[in-house]
């Protein structure tokens, strides 16, 4: 972002401060929020059958003809250039079919970066793909091996000899801080916030607390690596992918290779786990360009070692958060500087300097963020950005500062929640924090908290409770289409080029459609995962739910007015209007008197038609500039320290979510129970080791990368306020990633509680509780 | 992975017969396996023992005879096992995961190798045990799962195996046979420091096979015995430091102490110096600080693991004081 993009949003925002909200998206509140039949119940998955069975093909199990296998040689430098490459022993390995190195690559283009400006675009870096000698980190593609088997492509690659010549790298966090840049904005909100005079109410404060918090840089982990099976015919270029970003990933494509948008095919019916990382990475890219040279289809798996080198994680991050209060607990002045890593060549914003802005009131704010410009993978989205992080210094620092104040942490928030945006004054569409907070506090019995550290204990085991605010903002994205067919039973398909990670999202829109269009959940089928279908904007942001939501909703407004001009006069709706019409009972109905009713299959039968269809699309968020929306969740935890190895365990963790309403109770409470899951690998053993002397990453299996096994996953308990957000399509907001965000620090501070050690570094090894 | 064939063992001659021409044994191929994807190791034959005689026998004397094929889930669930040497079963439980212990054979886990980062990284990391000379990357690096004992200056590298601090606590026998013939070897001979060869990882010669295991009939202090694991996650997470301990009192004075340490060094660690100066003394956990740090004097930590001296010396209070008021 831009200065000017900097002025842009914040004209729009001050112009629709004026704008009476009835004119904007959500102006009247969806019908839906209160009229529900099929959403809000427990919905199983329409997928899960054919998981179980092992009849869902995913991206590396597309079966084809003539298939060669990609394996990559990955850079040992973190900068240089390569000055020799010898590929002669691999090119002579049994069953290679192509080597390709920056000599022999096609020529192509960078991938348009992927932003919240061009919804075609995915790229996760600016840097060239294999189109030079030039080495910008360790674990670079410079060699990519095409083999009739992988075992073949994966030893031909051990033969490849690169020799290097190396230039001094710039992999060292701490160096790197002394050199940081500052960006103007973060996301679409400006970097800097300098409001109140923080720095003299801090310093006139009669409580402070001053802290450092550190999170390490992770790597994502799903249970799915990688893959995209990819073929090009007559020209035209199929790629079936493992993607959260079909048409985006198609958009790129099409850019790259230079064709033409419907000469590009992406297929990803199922994903094995998002999380931000099923995005472009240069293993499409290089795949696509290997099979076009070849000329063989071909499969790209990654390796879970690739992985790690290809991919981008959540990137370090270093934060001082300094609070002051009155001697009440009100919140005086809010300090958040801050440091996170951004190679020049990513394009992603950590913003984790945007927790601050909006969960408490506050009189005064000094905040900024700087970026760590170092020589490494670019670093990415991974669930909850920029909260997931921001979360663990703010919560950790709320617990300290109700420390020190001798209060409640629970009673300190109660005192600050904020009743509109703190910083813009713009009025919450819904916002119910507190209540979260009674619904977990009550569940996980919080008066059997000991206000005072290193006091319940079991044997060698210390006891603690301890609580975090969670959240993350409301995202809705233009863009996202969908189509609603009637066939000529009156029966529904709904089709978009939607993503499917395993939340739901064909199951959820399925009820949406059943109660949008008033027909029983048996009649309406959804398709998605195709970019042949309806244009969809990507599933990240916790923003697909509303987004298709919106998209289905359009449509359906049009498909309404569309039967009504094919009833004509010789229906019992002649003369009504479309406002005074409604879907049910598998047609439209007359508001007023019921009775009036026909059926969408009676309609098409006298219009002689075997099927109607309309397609809506999701308009421009404008609803986001003029209100402050945010889910909340209060998170709460049990755990044991032992204090003879500091060995963490723990025991229960309550999650109480404020996102709106819940539109399927079974798939929610399962993606709420994923983040927690997530946050809890964060809180205790996630770490990505990257050897800063040489730009390294070791850590490149699951065996050395940890993530919680079933052993460290305690009973989770969610809960829900399910108040309707009147400004959102359902009345719901998106739930896929606050469940991440506010679990390390309610999990610290549970530390804390059981043993009186503030650990403000994660994650929470055991040698740290020393 | 280089291109390899694979065999079957129809006998133990067979499969000493192709070790001997230079054939590798794949017992569960839960380490090997990996060492040969990410060519840390190569081989251009594999010959697979792992459905050799997999038998777990008592003798007339009281040992325990457990031949090499056994798998670490079959032994740790041996009735005679879980009563006599409990060290072992728990020892056994608490390593990799289930599936893994499935697979995984005491041959296999006598003999699998460090998982040391810097060892695995062939293409990123220099590493003297993979290739003498090349230098360590470990040092000064991601060194928390490195040694504080019997280190040296081309490898600090720690041996990885939960089953071996057990063996080593319960004074193991190992059975080998080779070209030379048969011969056995205390567990806590069979592997070595690095010293300035860190390739060479145990006394196995050319061509030799491990056959067997034998315990020896148990002693009160294998019996009242307990196995500590200190770890990062609570499964599927090799030892940061783990304990095997046990004891036999006489009058509440110890008349036997047996301590192995794990996750401290190249080898299983008998801390034989902290046994001697336990006995005769009442288990008092003063006693027991004092003994382990008697063993820790020599202890050298690197630039990320300090901890683990505090850590050995907590746990082996703990792990000795709960034995000491354990009934017999």
């Amino acid at each position: 972002m831009t200065k000017l993009q900097n002025a842009i949003i914040g004209g729009v925002r001050a112009v629709l401060g004026q704008v009476p909200a009835s004119w904007l998206p959500g102006g009247t509140p969806d019908p839906l929020i209160d009229k529900r039949v099929a959403l809000g119940g427990q919905q199983s998955r329409i997928d899960g059958p054919d998981k179980v069975r092992g009849a869902a093909r995913f991206a590396a199990e597309v079966a084809m003809e003539d298939l060669l296998y990609a394996a990559f040689v990955h850079s040992t430098i973190a900068r240089g250039r390569i000055a020799d490459l010898d590929v002669s022993d691999a090119e002579a390995a049994p069953g290679v079919a192509l080597v390709m190195t920056y000599r022999n690559a096609p020529r192509i283009g960078v991938p348009p970066p992927i932003g919240l400006t061009n919804l075609k675009a995915a790229g996760n870096h600016t840097l060239p793909i294999l189109q030079d000698p030039e080495i910008h980190w360790n674990g670079q593609v410079v060699a990519v091996v095409l083999a009739e088997t992988r075992e073949q492509a994966d030893h031909a690659a051990s033969l490849v000899r690169v020799r290097y010549d190396a230039a001094p790298a710039r992999t060292r966090f701490e160096e790197g801080k002394t050199s940081a840049s500052m960006p103007e904005s973060i996301l679409v909100e400006r970097n800097r916030l300098d409001k109140g005079n923080a720095g003299q109410k801090f310093a006139q404060a009669a409580v402070t607390i001053d802290g450092v918090y550190t999170t390490p840089w992770e790597s994502h982990a799903p249970i799915e690596p990688h893959a995209a099976t990819i073929a090009w015919r007559d020209g035209k270029l199929i790629v079936h992918d493992a993607t959260q970003m079909i048409h985006a990933t198609a958009g790129s494509f099409a850019k790259v290779f230079g064709l033409k948008a419907e000469d590009v095919h992406v297929s990803s019916p199922y994903v094995g786990g998002g999380f931000g990382a099923k995005a472009l990475w240069d293993h499409q890219i290089l795949g696509v360009a290997a099979a076009k040279l070849a000329g063989r289809p071909v499969r790209v798996a990654l390796s879970r070692a690739s992985m790690h080198r290809l991919i981008g994680g959540r990137t370090r991050t270093e934060q001082r958060v300094a609070l002051a209060a009155d001697a009440d607990g009100k919140l005086t002045a809010l300090l958040h500087h801050g440091y996170g890593v951004k190679p020049r060549h990513s394009v992603c914003d950590e913003g984790f300097s945007l927790t601050g802005r909006s969960l408490y009131a506050c009189e005064s704010f000094d905040i900024v963020q700087h970026n760590v410009e170092l020589d490494l993978l670019a670093n990415s989205f991974m669930r909850g950005p920029g909260e997931t992080p921001g979360t663990f210094a703010i919560e950790c620092a709320m617990d300290e500062l109700a420390h020190a104040l001798g209060m409640d942490p629970i009673e300190l928030r109660r005192r600050n929640a904020a009743t509109c945006d703190p910083v813009s004054g713009a009025p919450h569409s819904q916002s119910a924090m507190m209540e979260a907070y009674d619904l977990g506090a009550a569940r996980i019995g919080w008066h059997r908290r000991a206000p005072r550290p290193c006091t319940r204990r079991d044997g060698e085991w210390w006891i603690g409770i301890g609580c975090a605010t969670g959240t993350f903002p409301f995202t809705r994205m233009p863009g996202t289409s969908a189509r609603i067919t009637l066939d000529a039973n009156g029966d529904a398909h709904v089709a978009s080029a939607a993503q499917e990670m395993g939340m739901g999202t064909a199951t959820v829109q399925r009820q949406h459609a059943a109660d949008r269009l008033g027909l029983p959940l048996e009649r309406v089928t959804v398709a998605i995962g195709d970019s042949r279908l309806p244009f969809a904007s990507f599933a990240g942001g916790s923003s697909q739910t509303a987004s298709l939501a919106a998209a289905i909703s359009a449509a359906s407004g049009k498909l309404a007015i569309q039967l009504m001009r094919l009833a004509g006069n010789d229906t019992p709706l002649a003369g009504l209007k479309p406002n005074e019409i409604e879907f049910a009972e598998g047609g439209l109905r007359s508001v007023e008197d019921p009775a009036r009713h026909e059926s969408f299959a009676s309609i098409l039968r006298r219009a002689g038609r075997g099927e109607l269809s309309a397609i809506g699309e999701s308009g421009a968020p404008l609803e986001v500039l003029k209100y402050s929306m945010h889910s909340t969740s209060a998170i709460f935890c049990e755990l044991r320290v032992s204090e003879v190895t500091g060995e963490i365990r723990v025991d229960r963790l309550v999650g109480a979510f404020d996102c709106g309403r819940i539109l399927n109770a079974k798939t929610a409470a399962s993606q709420f129970k994923g983040g927690m899951i997530m946050g809890l690998g964060m809180a205790l053993t996630e770490e990505t080791l990257l050897d800063e002397r040489t730009g390294r990453i070791m850590s490149t299996s699951l065996a050395d990368y940890h993530v919680p096994v079933h052993l460290d996953v305690p009973d989770i308990d969610v809960l829900w306020t399910d108040i309707p957000d009147p400004r959102t399509p359902l009345g719901a907001r998106g739930i896929g990633e606050i469940g991440t965000t506010g679990v390390a620090a309610a999990v610290a501070n549970a530390v804390f509680n059981a043993t009186g050690k503030r650990v403000r570094d994660l994650p929470l090894t055991l040698d740290k509780l020393f | 992975m280089t291109p390899l064939c694979y065999v079957r063992a129809g006998d133990r001659a067979d499969a000493l017969a192709r070790v001997v021409n230079g054939a590798r044994c794949l017992g569960g191929g839960t380490n090997l396996v990996d060492l040969l994807r990410q060519n840390v190791e190569q081989a251009s034959e594999l010959v697979d023992v792992s459905r050799l005689d997999g038998d777990v026998r008592e003798s007339d004397g009281g040992e325990l005879f457990i031949d090499a094929a056994v798998t670490n889930a079959a032994l740790a669930a041996h009735p005679l096992v879980r009563r006599r040497y409990p060290v072992l079963a728990r020892a056994l439980l608490a390593g990799a995961s289930a599936q893994i212990r499935n697979m995984a054979t005491v041959g296999g886990n006598i003999l699998q190798r460090t998982r040391c980062m810097y060892f695995y990284d062939v293409d990123g990391a220099r590493c003297n045990k993979r290739q003498p000379g090349a230098g360590c990357d470990a040092r000064e690096g991601f060194d928390r799962y490195h040694a504080i004992l019997g280190a040296s200056d081309q490898c600090v590298a720690t041996h990885p195996s939960d089953m071996c601090v057990a063996l080593a606590m319960l004074d193991a026998v190992v059975h080998l046979s080779g070209p030379g013939g048969d011969r056995s070897v205390p567990l806590t001979d069979l592997h070595v420091l690095p010293g300035a060869t860190p390739q060479v990882e145990t006394v196995l010669q050319p061509g030799e096979l491990i056959t067997g295991v034998e315990l020896p009939p148990p002693s009160d202090a294998m019996v009242r015995s307990d196995y500590r694991k200190v770890r990062d996650r609570s499964s599927y997470a090799f030892a940061v430091v783990s304990v095997a301990g046990g004891l036999g009192l006489a009058e509440g004075r110890v008349r036997e102490a047996r301590i192995a340490l794990g996750g401290v060094a190249a080898k299983p660690w008998r801390a034989r110096r902290a046994e001697a100066a336990l006995i005769g003394l009442a288990p008092t956990p003063e006693a027991l600080l004092a003994a382990i740090r008697e063993e820790l004097a020599d202890a050298r930590p690197l630039s990320g693991n300090g901890f683990k001296i505090g850590l050995v010396e907590r746990t082996v209070v703990a792990v000795l004081t709960t034995l000491a008021g354990a009934r017999a």
